[in-house]
């Protein structure tokens, strides 16, 4: 096997994971608080379209990435007012939000259909970039992949080093205790619902702006889903989250290598591929519930009310 | 605190229908605003989008056509959803249903018989049954997600579809469009009103209707099926088998879903096509919850979502907006349902509590 294919197989992994890595790793921490968001495919599109049009405009990728999270965020309000507020059921409003932010990014993305820019700008660093094959997998890519390892660090280090951490995770652990003792139940998870839509909204905008540099309605293609499933798969925890959208980054260049080499399989089969590995995935992780049961957020999907 | 929410010490009955009119008002309301910022006429706007589709028996019969598929899901989904089975994959089952009854009339495709469209009714319900099959005996043998494994299903289920328009099933003589051959007359549900679409399959979905509502409200099943929903523990005291009712309910759901993808196909589309439905599986979520997860809910519920999608295509045509609205539309009609739904438990006070004033005295 020459290292002439390898070299682009690692790069697709690392593309295909990046959205993937962003969306589950935001919602680690909304569902830390729990908080149980079931639209973060429609936080990821909703991002996708503010950020190409922002970037379509403007011609500015910083923008572009803000008005993804702006956009995010924006989604992530109405279901935190709705669920923490208003004390809405949490799996039908975050189906209600995927709904309407498909809805809502195809009535905006009506009018970018067909125009492209010149996609996010690949990072190059003198010297270290030019090492062969090391340079181009670890050097050679844009700024979003390396904030993604960033923000995964971070995320691992306040959940569990900072009191922030601790009480995001009081608040999903006992509501009722956490409220108890004085913190407010209701904004720790506005916060963290607010920061869950701001990293799908990047997640979605990576997908729009770096993977390919165009609008097409839908796009994201279940990638908020399969988000979720990591979140599950991680056990919450945000590294293990991380390894995994990359394991899934890899499922995704099997799908486009295989016709390569010669392989005769439909392409409709090969694309089946992330999701039938989502559902086994799944089937591995959730087969010992008492496990399960461990890991999760005592208080995930519950509504809290302060009542007397 | 100026305004707070109080719990009710009971649910309200009478905010559980309130609520969905809110709903709905407060919908059309906000979607004037935004036509007003799109530089649209507001008025003109809404009768675009609720009147004039349905101002003529043609734009009537179509709203039936559409609200089919609706109302047989929502009606499956709704039982589930009172059990707290959150089967989110009616649209692959609707797919896979289709494909089944649809390949029997492909497979049948030089026979004249009476029997061909009951049949392929069958496979449809057999074959949205199998697709929820799956994610019903994954979520009881290996305690998965059923949100997510019945919503991965459903992409697989629509590239199966494409896989098959666009090799195996492909029409020989259609000039490579990814398209089956056109059905038989044999393998068409017989229209209602002639010149128009509607077809058999409307009274099928009435029929399922009241099926739904005898389930529901005159039997132990859709006993059982409220109890565990709203008290897991008194259901498990009670003996109620759960591992049963998960796989009663989204076998019900499937079928009702497989059943809705042929007759779509069947009834008003008359051979396979890459989209089969525009959504139908996702909207009739909305449509379940907007019926109050009751079947006759269900079916006024389905009219309305039903009228959304006319509307769209209306709006489309005469006013040049992108058929999207219909999305943007539903999705907002739900985040409403769901905020004025806290009416039912909760309402809402001005002031500070009794409580908290007696105690600063």
């Amino acid at each position: 096997m020459s290292v002439d294919w390898l070299i682009p197989a690692l790069l697709t992994i690392v593309t295909a994971a990046t959205p993937l890595v962003f969306a589950a790793v935001g919602e680690v921490v909304v569902e830390k608080a729990g908080v149980l968001n079931l639209g973060v495919e429609g936080m990821m599109i909703i991002g996708a379209i503010a950020a190409f049009a922002t970037a379509v405009s403007t011609g500015s990728e910083v923008l572009a990435i803000l008005a993804g999270a702006g956009a995010g965020i924006l989604l992530a309000i109405i279901f935190g007012v709705l669920t923490v507020y208003l004390q809405s059921n949490q799996v039908a409003t975050g189906l209600a939000l995927t709904i309407f932010g498909l809805g809502l990014s195809a009535l905006i993305g009506h009018s970018y259909v067909g125009k492209t820019f010149g996609g996010l700008a690949k990072l190059d660093i003198p010297g270290l970039s030019d090492i062969p094959v090391i340079g181009p997998v670890l050097f050679g890519h844009d700024a979003l992949v390396y904030l993604s390892v960033v923000s995964v660090a971070l995320v691992a280090w306040v959940l569990t080093r900072t009191r922030c951490g601790l009480l995001i995770r009081a608040v999903g652990e006992n509501h009722d205790a956490a409220h108890s003792i004085g913190y407010s139940v209701t904004l720790i998870r506005m916060g963290a619902i607010m920061f869950g839509g701001a990293m799908a909204g990047i997640g979605g905008a990576y997908l729009s702006v770096a993977y390919t540099p165009l609008w097409v309605e839908n796009m994201t293609a279940g990638r908020g889903w399969i988000a979720l499933a990591l979140v599950v798969f991680a056990s919450w925890k945000p590294w293990r989250a991380f390894f995994g959208a990359y394991l899934f980054g890899g499922i995704t260049i099997i799908q486009l290598y295989a016709q390569g080499m010669g392989v005769e399989v439909s392409a409709q089969f090969l694309s089946m591929l992330p999701y039938i590995a989502t559902i086994l995935v799944l089937v591995v992780i959730s087969r010992d519930s008492a496990r399960a049961r461990l890991d999760a957020p005592a208080c995930l999907g519950k509504n809290f009310h302060a009542s007397g | 605190m100026l305004v707070r929410l109080e719990q009710r010490p009971e649910a309200s009955k009478s905010m559980v229908y309130v609520s969905p009119v809110i709903a709905v008002v407060l919908t059309v309301l906000t979607a004037m605003v935004m036509f007003a910022l799109l530089g649209v006429d507001p008025v003109k706007a809404i009768e675009t989008f609720f009147v004039e589709p349905v101002s003529s028996l043609d734009g009537l019969a179509e709203l039936l056509v559409k609200a089919t598929p609706l109302v047989l899901i929502g009606v499956g989904l709704s039982l589930g959803f009172q059990a707290n089975v959150w089967n989110i994959g009616a649209e692959g089952q609707l797919v896979i249903g289709a494909l089944a009854g649809g390949g029997l009339a492909l497979a049948f495709f030089d026979q004249q018989s009476v029997f061909l469209v009951p049949a392929m009714l069958v496979c449809g319900i057999l074959g949205g049954m199998v697709w929820a099959a799956i994610p019903a005996w994954l979520k009881i043998r290996y305690n998965t997600n059923e949100i997510l494994t019945s919503l991965m299903l459903t992409y697989v289920g629509l590239l199966v579809l494409s896989y098959l328009v666009h090799g195996p099933w492909k029409d020989p003589q259609g000039m490579n469009f990814p398209e089956s051959r056109l059905f038989h007359d044999s393998a068409l549900l017989p229209i209602l009103i002639d010149e128009t679409r509607l077809n058999v399959g409307w009274l099928i979905a009435l029929f399922v209707v009241v099926l739904g509502w005898i389930l529901i409200s005159r039997h132990i099943i859709g006993f059982q099926i409220k109890v565990i929903g709203q008290a897991p523990m008194a259901a498990s005291f009670a003996g109620f088998k759960e591992k049963r009712l998960i796989w009663l309910t989204l076998l019900i759901s499937g079928g009702c879903a497989g059943l809705a993808g042929v007759i779509e196909l069947s009834g008003a589309i008359g051979q396979i096509v890459p989209s089969i439905s525009p959504g139908y599986g996702f909207t009739a979520i909305i449509v379940a919850f907007l019926g109050r997860l009751h079947p006759v809910g269900v079916l006024f519920a389905g009219l309305l979502m039903a009228l959304t999608y006319l509307g769209g295509d209306s709006a489309q045509i005469t006013m040049n907006l992108p058929n999207a609205v219909t999305g943007v539309f539903q999705g907002m009609l739900l985040f409403f349902l769901l905020a004025s739904d806290v009416l039912i438990k909760y309402r809402v006070r001005f002031g500070t509590p009794k409580i908290v004033k007696e105690a600063a005295e």
